[in-house]
């Protein structure tokens, strides 16, 4: 490609005239509005499938969803999930759900946030959430359990009751 | 004799005060506008709307560690930033803050050192502020500081011929080196900027006084992208913070001298500020308005960083030798000659 270099004049070869357009501009951009923000104020909008923490939901009649199936716990490549399966204590005799997750732990000092968990578990329990800001003292503070997850997660809005007419 | 003291001790006080208020809010002031340009939103966080920020930032400077490395030259290493700030804190005292302010019957002259040689002194004083850069470069020991202190040397040698030659139509136009005198011209006959013969000096010694504090787009002495830091790369806590507060403080004589050189001082062309006053409040109205000048121009300082690339070395000094120079000394005979024919 050839590139044709301009003739400049001598008023032009001061650079002056392109050194006051340069400060013309930097002048515009003084009262422009700021692209940044005051950011723990203000938070930057997520889009809808920002795949932020992994949480656990419970269904609209407040079931824990998840069965304690593992499916997570094998999937995750990093090895952050681990679930310790149990019965339930409430299950009403004609209750079509067994089982859930006497304790669920995510370690979010291992987790990558890759959605694996989400796409592999056919109970539809755990989701990336747009929470993305975490912070602790301690290590254990970031080993997130199973009322902490189910906090995060709240009430999932299921459009199939997988359990209703069972 | 005891109250004449007494004087000379309260306006070294006010004076230094004032100065090191400016220079720290300079600061403030530079982080705002570049995040301004930048689209971006500025400290904001310490006071309302961050007005404190300089507050913060010198008890940060202050409790921060200071290292000083084994291999450095600790008395030159020490001596640097004393040298690199005091030039600026000597020279303001001949400065015209102000026009007079008359007190209990007797003015009061709105200047530290009245001298008949001020605008010299403060070249010559101005000119020591080099030694600490280059003692920092040199006491640090280590590569890039020394070729920031080479640099800083060579660059303001250079532009010192410049800013010299480039004030001379100024003095051959008033007939006086005292600064305070300078203003006066210029308040009965208009400040020395409108003047055509005059045009050539107001820029080049705008642009010499940019290389002389070591701003963009000459502040080859600190480039971050080739020197880490330059001179004052291996610096730390306040020693650092006084070479920052030394470019300021240099920025802000710089600024000092433009306006009183050329943008007429403390005086503005309206009916009772372009005259000595003689009333207090016209007084404290001079000084008022000398600091907005300032202010003014400190904020074209700011301004340009945040606009403009960085010059080559051969450039700065191709600009410096092949174009200032020659420049100047057309500059100051042509002006010469036109004083002279306007005279006859």
């Amino acid at each position: 490609m050839q590139v044709s270099r301009p003739q400049l004049s001598l008023w032009e070869k001061t650079y002056i005239p392109q050194i006051v357009r340069g400060l013309w501009l930097t002048l515009q951009h003084i009262p422009r509005r700021k692209f940044t923000r005051n950011y723990p104020e203000e938070k930057p909008p997520l889009y809808g499938l920002y795949r932020g923490v992994p949480t656990l939901v419970r269904d609209p009649e407040g079931r824990v969803k998840c069965v304690s199936c593992q499916l997570c716990e094998f999937v995750c490549p990093p090895k952050a999930i681990r679930v310790i399966p149990g019965f339930r204590n409430d299950a009403a005799p004609d209750a079509p759900v067994e089982k859930e997750p006497s304790d669920f732990i995510i370690d979010m000092t291992r987790c990558i946030y890759c959605g694996m968990c989400e796409e592999v578990c056919p109970e539809e329990a755990i989701f990336l959430k747009n929470v993305f800001s975490l912070c602790g003292y301690r290590r254990e503070e970031l080993r997130f359990h199973k009322e902490k997850l189910l906090e995060l997660g709240g009430i999932h809005d299921d459009k199939i009751w997988k359990w209703k007419n069972k | 004799m005891i109250e004449g003291l007494l004087i000379s001790v309260i306006k070294i006080a006010v004076v230094l005060w004032a100065m090191l208020t400016i220079v720290a809010y300079a600061v403030l002031w530079e982080r705002w506008l570049c995040a301004w340009i930048q689209d971006r939103l500025g400290p904001n966080r310490v006071g309302p709307r961050g007005v404190l920020q300089p507050l913060a930032d010198g008890l940060k400077f202050i409790f921060k560690e200071d290292v000083i490395p084994r291999h450095v030259n600790r008395l030159y290493y020490m001596l640097a930033p004393m040298i690199a700030m005091s030039p600026a804190l000597i020279t303001v005292a001949v400065i015209p803050w102000g026009s007079a302010l008359p007190i209990a019957g007797h003015p009061i002259k709105c200047v530290i050192a009245d001298l008949n040689v001020g605008v010299l002194f403060v070249f010559a004083i101005s000119s020591l502020g080099v030694y600490g850069i280059v003692l920092a470069g040199w006491a640090s020991n280590s590569k890039y500081p020394f070729l920031g202190g080479i640099r800083s040397s060579a660059q303001m040698i250079s532009y010192e011929v410049c800013l010299g030659l480039s004030v001379a139509p100024v003095f051959m136009q008033v007939g006086s080196l005292n600064l305070g005198r300078i203003v006066e011209y210029q308040a009965s006959h208009g400040w020395l900027v409108v003047y055509p013969i005059q045009w050539v000096s107001a820029f080049v010694f705008m642009v010499s006084a940019f290389a002389e504090t070591n701003r963009l787009p000459f502040d080859l002495p600190e480039a971050e992208q080739e020197l880490v830091g330059g001179y004052h790369t291996e610096y730390s806590s306040m020693k650092f913070a006084m070479f920052f507060l030394g470019e300021y403080a240099a920025m802000f004589l710089a600024s000092a001298l433009m306006v009183t050189l050329f943008l007429g001082g403390w005086s503005l062309p309206l009916a009772p500020f372009n005259a000595p006053a003689k009333e207090l409040w016209v007084g404290m109205a001079h000084i008022g308005i000398f600091i907005g000048k300032v202010l003014l121009l400190l904020f074209v300082f700011i301004w340009v960083r945040w606009t403009l690339p960085r010059f080559r070395y051969d450039q700065l000094m191709g600009l410096g030798w092949k174009v200032f120079v020659p420049l100047t000394l057309a500059n100051v005979a042509l002006s010469g000659t036109a004083l002279a024919l306007m005279e006859k």
